[in-house]
């Protein structure tokens, strides 16, 4: 039997965080009451002008040059025409035949390689508006999304399996939010995949027939689909059928998808250059200056806080994962240089009371707070234990931590203030001082542990071994 | 150029239109005027000439992105044939997009 392998190309809408609308000064934000955020341009009322929103072109050029794209000094919206309830124009106002960029990549990890994958072309575009059905035969548009920018990032067909599907669209994901594109709020729709998938059999370079496979709002969901679908194909071949090129829906629940709409029906967009909307001009010094403006990648942040702060893989994508987490980070370590420290605590005491959703984040200490109190352990002047106690105190607070310290008078026994309470331990234990005497080193330990015992903790081990040593010795 | 009586079909399914299907071989005839009509302008020569852009405006102005109140969602529903609460009513259909 033929042996297929799947061709995988996606197409992700990223809403762009803008506080207004593509062409009009309606708000972006999402959750307000239906219809709350609408004009007459939005609304396609006769007479209305789109005027671009110079933001949206600042965070459109940001992605796509953080895609490694060419940004194309003249862009031209176009009308893409077809009738719907949610679109009130008749029309989505697109990029076509000169979109705003062409030709990147991005680069992904999978199962420990790196692949890069092409990127064909970023366009900007309007979103449509929201429709509810199931109103006792009516369906209910809301158009506060109508006109909401957005971009669409087209990849080449160059990923081969769910799981590199699934990467490609989380890393992705990953640079929109570093870069404040995007929120990379999947259930709330800030980020949508549609997928196209095709088999072909090992070996051939020419693409198979491909379905394109809608609205897959999160990775489990993208992977799934992507998998079904390739199941689906395969078997239609190998029972001597044909793939029909068409769209297909995933339905999570039955976890199969369904074809949309028959090859009759496809859509005929008949696009054209919007009259309303000269071209987009974008100057090459402009340009020029936006990619200084870029910065640090996630993924190469990862690579950097491995071989140059040497921290371990799991916790360098632990601190990338989230923008915020990676800024905190850097906060902290410039104020106190131990990079395996400040990491770990964050890892373990920051990231468990911390609060992210998207592209928000509240943390329950700031990188001042933090840095001063791994400073303090640092310098041995209070213990593990005593650490967590004072993080605990100062958590939603603007405490300072060198003032818990000494408000709890936490500060951490050592030197001659120890000689005290190691004299009294090995007085209170003749017979385990004579042991000790006679050979038997090992007994040290409960020396110590019961001088860390008077002092509530706040004696420095090493420091109590040490004289405590010294002591028996004598 | 000749509008065949599927290509009216299609298009009507395109602009959403429910055609009698006794009008489509007149439609047919009519959009094929139509269309020669127009096709007339294909006899000017444009070799060398630019595109007209809109309004002359050689590039698009931009705006600021700051928010400013539109239509109140009364007034806009109020100009929709049909509402239900704050949304705009049509008859109901299925999502295929």
């Amino acid at each position: 039997m033929v042996q297929y392998e799947p061709v995988i190309g996606l197409e992700i809408h990223a809403q762009l965080r803008t506080r207004t609308k593509l062409f009009c000064a309606c708000p972006a934000e999402y959750g307000a009451e239906p219809n709350e955020h609408v004009c007459p341009t939005c609304l396609g009322l006769p007479g209305a002008l789109p005027v671009l929103n110079q933001s949206a072109v600042e965070l459109a050029v940001r992605a796509a040059l953080a895609l490694e794209c060419q940004i194309a000094e003249r862009s031209v919206f176009a009308r893409k025409n077809y009738f719907y309830p949610d679109s009130p124009k008749g029309y989505q106002i697109s990029q076509y035949t000169e979109p705003i960029a062409l030709g990147g990549a991005l680069t992904i990890d999978v199962e420990g390689q790196a692949r890069r994958i092409g990127i064909t072309r970023v366009h900007m575009e309007e979103d449509a508006g929201k429709s509810v059905h199931g109103a006792a035969g009516d369906s209910l548009i809301d158009l506060n999304r109508a006109g909401v920018p957005l971009i669409e990032i087209v990849s080449e067909p160059e990923l081969y399996s769910s799981t590199e599907a699934a990467a490609y669209m989380k890393a992705l994901r990953d640079v929109l939010v570093y870069l404040g594109v995007n929120d990379g709020n999947l259930e709330q729709g800030s980020l949508r995949c549609d997928a196209n998938v095709s088999l072909r059999p090992v070996g051939s370079t020419t693409l198979g027939t491909r379905a394109e496979l809608k609205n897959l709002n999160s990775f489990r969901f993208l992977a799934r689909a992507i998998e079904v679908e390739i199941a689906r194909q395969t078997s239609v071949l190998d029972g001597g059928g044909q793939v029909v090129q068409e769209t297909r829906s995933y339905d999570p629940e039955r976890n199969l998808t369904r074809s949309l709409r028959s090859k009759e029906d496809a859509h005929d967009y008949r696009y054209f250059p919007d009259p309303d909307l000269p071209p987009l001009r974008l100057d090459a010094a402009w340009i020029s200056a936006e990619r200084a403006r870029v910065g640090e990648l996630p993924r190469a942040k990862r690579q950097r806080y491995e071989a140059e702060l040497g921290l371990p893989a799991a916790t360098a994508a632990t601190l990338t994962a989230h923008p915020a987490t990676a800024r905190l980070f850097e906060a902290a370590l410039a104020r106190l240089d131990q990079p395996v420290l400040v990491a770990n605590w964050i890892v373990t005491e920051v990231l468990r009371g911390a609060e992210l959703h998207g592209i928000d984040a509240r943390f329950t200490v700031s990188a001042e707070q933090l840095a001063e109190l791994l400073g303090l352990l640092a310098d041995g002047r209070i213990n593990g234990a005593q650490a967590k106690e004072v993080f605990a105190a100062m958590e939603n607070t603007a405490r300072q931590p060198g003032d818990v310290v000494a408000e709890r008078g936490m500060q951490r026994l050592s030197g001659e203030a120890l000689r005290p309470l190691c004299v009294a331990a090995i007085a209170d234990s003749p017979s385990q001082a004579a042991a000790y005497r006679a050979g038997k080193r090992n007994i040290l330990g409960y020396f110590v542990g019961r001088v860390m015992k008077a002092s509530g903790g706040a004696a420095d081990a090493k420091a109590v071994s040490e004289l405590l040593e010294a002591l028996l010795a004598e | 150029m000749s509008i065949e009586q599927h290509d009216v079909r299609h298009l009507a399914r395109l602009a959403k239109l429910a055609l009698d299907e006794p009008d489509i071989p007149a439609l047919a005839t009519e959009l094929a005027r139509i269309v020669e009509y127009v096709a007339e302008l294909a006899a000017v020569d444009t070799t060398g000439v630019e595109p007209w852009l809109p309004g002359a405006v050689p590039a698009a102005p931009l705006r600021p992105d700051t928010p400013a109140r539109g239509l109140s969602a009364e007034l806009a529903l109020d100009q929709a044939p049909r509402r239900r609460e704050r949304a705009f009513a049509v008859p109901a259909f299925v999502d295929d997009e």
